[in-house]
């Protein structure tokens, strides 16, 4: 897969302030190249949330530009965005949110209803996707006859059936045990592997460690980026063993942002406002 | 595409658009509220059901009773003339001459004309064993022969006067004096008093619906009553068949013919027109309880607007889902909008259905011609569409407006 010349992800500067002065992002500036698995990583009330409705476009920031898959966020109408979502964005929540009473497949292919395909062709991505998070023989169970992890699972081949560039999981760990939670995970690796951009918001350290490239936040601000560690002034002990990893991982597409230049120096800036 | 890093796209890039729904698509995910929550949709369903079965079957019913009174007329024609002595302008009962019916059989028109006389002294008892005051208010007539094809009458039970019997102590009664005389059998030995003298029950009239004086009435030969009963000879009653086309220029010197000397004392009137004001005036009442099934139905409205509104309350977890997984507010709105349309019309089709069976089953209880008109049929279906409709507008409004970040936060 070629990846485009664009980021999958850029905000520069995003603020999103909510009626009565709380800012809930103050002014990120972030980029996520196509094929990367980030987590956004952080304590609850740090903005992680508000950040993955910006990056979701289920949200629009107060000020700063959003781009998803090339597409600036201000330049599209409501609806557009709807469409933006439905082709190109996955969503993953904590919660499943999947439709009680109603069998894995249909609770799938009910997610494509909105691309515009066929009822066949929903039910047979459908049966693909759920066959490629491992449920192929639990298609016609509902939700409530399955675990929590295999819930899950069914959340995740809803929001991959489309095939969409980006997945979004809010806390996809955060109401499973660790076993399950750890099968998860490895799943979204494997997604990300076959070329889909995941991003994963998670208050949990031991799940951002597993993962290449992580980004903290606090207070609204990205207090560090691991892809950028080296232009940082400070940088956290804890997930300095990783940062390796993510490196073999990522080696080979890492030259780009570098040469484009431009980007260095709104990295710096912003690394910098959030260290202050 | 493997281009040079730039943050911008390469231009021109297509806007993304959002992909029609298909119909299958709109109506399967307007059922899941439907389905998901049946015994609500149910019972809100329910509340249209009835308020259109109250006006399907308020409409069917007086259709059905109009249709009978249709069929009554066209089976007993509606040519039928009366003309009755009336009273004087001093209020005393009037008298039309002797001769009155012989005058206007030679109307042109006129095809047939027949006469009863009303014998007031002449009261009907059982026996001679009933008290003087008990008189069941029965009425004795001198009737003519052709009285019977006149009026349209039929005999319900043993035989109609003759030229023999007419001469002699015989009596034909009318359907409802027979019953308070508790007559059933007929023959020689059935025996009642009129005026003072037994005469033989021959026969008993069924109900005549175009002279209904007849029911109650104890009817006599005119030479019997003559000669027996001390009737004066002169009519009361004037039953007259004309040609249908110039029925209004007979009715108009019907009076004048029938008492020359004094034609304001005549009374002339059309028995089918009452039959017919008394309908009109059923089915006045009729709309009396249109009004109370529309009520109904509105009350099953703002039940179904109750429901969407909760039902939009509650799934705001469910919106925001279809938000992110693509949905426009536009469909968002349809989603709920059809959902309305489905629960009303869900209840409308049940209201029609029910309707229509109360007003076929009452109709067949009543042995008339079931009519169940197509208008308040489609008017039925068509009004659960409207109220379905406003009564989903609001809710599924307020459902497209909720922000999917907020929806979501609601598990």
């Amino acid at each position: 897969m070629t990846s485009p010349g664009f980021p999958m992800v850029s905000l520069e500067d995003v603020s999103r302030t909510y009626p009565g002065g709380v800012a809930a992002l103050d002014g990120v500036s972030l980029e996520i190249r196509h094929g990367e698995l980030v987590a956004i990583v952080g304590p609850s009330g740090s903005g992680k949330s508000t950040m993955l409705n910006v990056v979701g476009t289920l949200d629009r920031p107060t000020s700063g530009g959003v781009r998803i898959d090339g597409y600036g966020v201000s330049d599209l109408s409501d609806s557009e965005l709807s469409a933006l979502r439905a082709t190109t964005i996955g969503f993953v929540f904590q919660h499943f949110h999947l439709a009680a009473r109603v069998p894995a497949l249909d609770n799938v292919a009910d997610g494509l209803v909105y691309t515009g395909l066929a009822r066949a062709e929903r039910r047979r991505r459908a049966a693909a996707a759920l066959e490629r998070v491992g449920l192929g023989h639990r298609v016609h169970h509902e939700p409530h006859e399955l675990s929590g992890g295999e819930r899950q699972r069914v959340a995740i081949a809803r929001a991959v059936a489309g095939d969409p560039p980006l997945l979004l999981a809010d806390e996809p760990t955060g109401a499973l045990d660790s076993a399950s939670g750890a099968g998860v995970m490895g799943l979204l690796r494997e997604l990300n592997a076959s070329g889909t951009t995941i991003v994963i918001i998670t208050h949990d350290r031991e799940i951002a460690a597993g993962l290449p490239r992580r980004v903290a936040m606090r207070d609204g601000r990205v207090v560090s980026d691991s892809a950028t560690e080296h232009e940082k002034p400070y940088s956290p002990g804890r997930e300095e063993p990783h940062v390796t990893g993510r490196e073999e991982r990522q080696g080979a597409g890492r030259g780009q942002p570098h040469g484009a230049g431009r980007e260095a120096p709104s990295w710096g800036a912003a690394a910098s406002g959030g260290a202050a | 595409m493997a281009a040079p890093a730039r943050s911008r796209p390469p231009h021109p890039r297509p806007r993304p658009v959002p992909a029609r729904m298909r119909a299958g698509d709109v109506l399967r995910v307007g059922a899941v509220g439907l389905r998901t929550r049946p015994l609500r949709a149910f019972l809100s369903a329910l509340g249209i059901a009835i308020g259109i079965a109250a006006m399907i079957g308020v409409v069917g019913i007086s259709s059905s009773s109009g249709a009978e009174v249709d069929r009554t007329l066209s089976a007993l024609g509606t040519n039928l003339l009366t003309v009755s002595s009336g009273t004087t302008l001093m209020g005393e009962a009037a008298r039309m001459p002797v001769e009155a019916e012989a005058m206007i059989e030679r109307i042109g028109p006129v095809r047939a004309a027949s006469a009863i006389g009303k014998i007031g002294d002449a009261k009907v008892y059982r026996s001679e064993e009933i008290p003087e005051a008990q008189t069941g208010g029965i009425s004795t007539y001198a009737a003519r022969l052709d009285l019977l094809s006149t009026v349209g009458a039929t005999v319900h039970r043993g035989t109609w006067l003759n030229a023999a019997t007419e001469r002699y102590p015989a009596v034909v009664l009318g359907a409802s004096a027979a019953q308070r005389l508790g007559v059933g059998a007929v023959g020689p030995d059935t025996q009642v008093v009129v005026g003072g003298i037994r005469f033989s029950v021959v026969g008993v009239l069924a109900p005549v619906p175009l002279a209904q004086e007849l029911d109650a009435a104890a009817l006599v030969g005119w030479p019997v009553a003559e000669s027996r009963l001390a009737f004066d000879g002169h009519p009361t009653t004037l039953y007259t068949r004309s040609d249908e086309s110039r029925l209004e220029s007979v009715r108009a010197v019907l009076a004048s013919t029938a008492n020359p000397e004094a034609p304001n004392e005549a009374d002339v009137s059309r028995p089918s027109d009452a039959l017919a004001a008394k309908q009109a005036t059923s089915q006045a009442f009729a709309g009396l309880l249109l009004g109370v099934g529309a009520v109904a139905l509105l009350v099953g409205g703002v039940g179904v607007a109750n429901t969407m509104v909760i039902s939009v309350l509650e799934r705001r977890a469910e919106i925001g889902l279809r938000r992110s997984l693509g949905a426009t507010r536009g469909q968002i709105r349809l989603q709920f909008l059809a959902e309305s349309l489905l629960l009303s019309a869900v209840g409308g089709a049940g209201g029609i259905v029910l309707g229509a069976g109360v007003s076929t089953g009452f109709a067949a209880y009543r042995g008339w011609p079931a009519v169940v008109p197509l208008w308040a049929t489609g008017g039925g279906l068509a009004a659960t569409l409207v109220i379905g409709a406003l009564a989903g507008l609001y809710p599924a409004v307020r459902a497209s407006r909720m922000s999917p970040t907020e929806a979501l936060a609601t598990p």
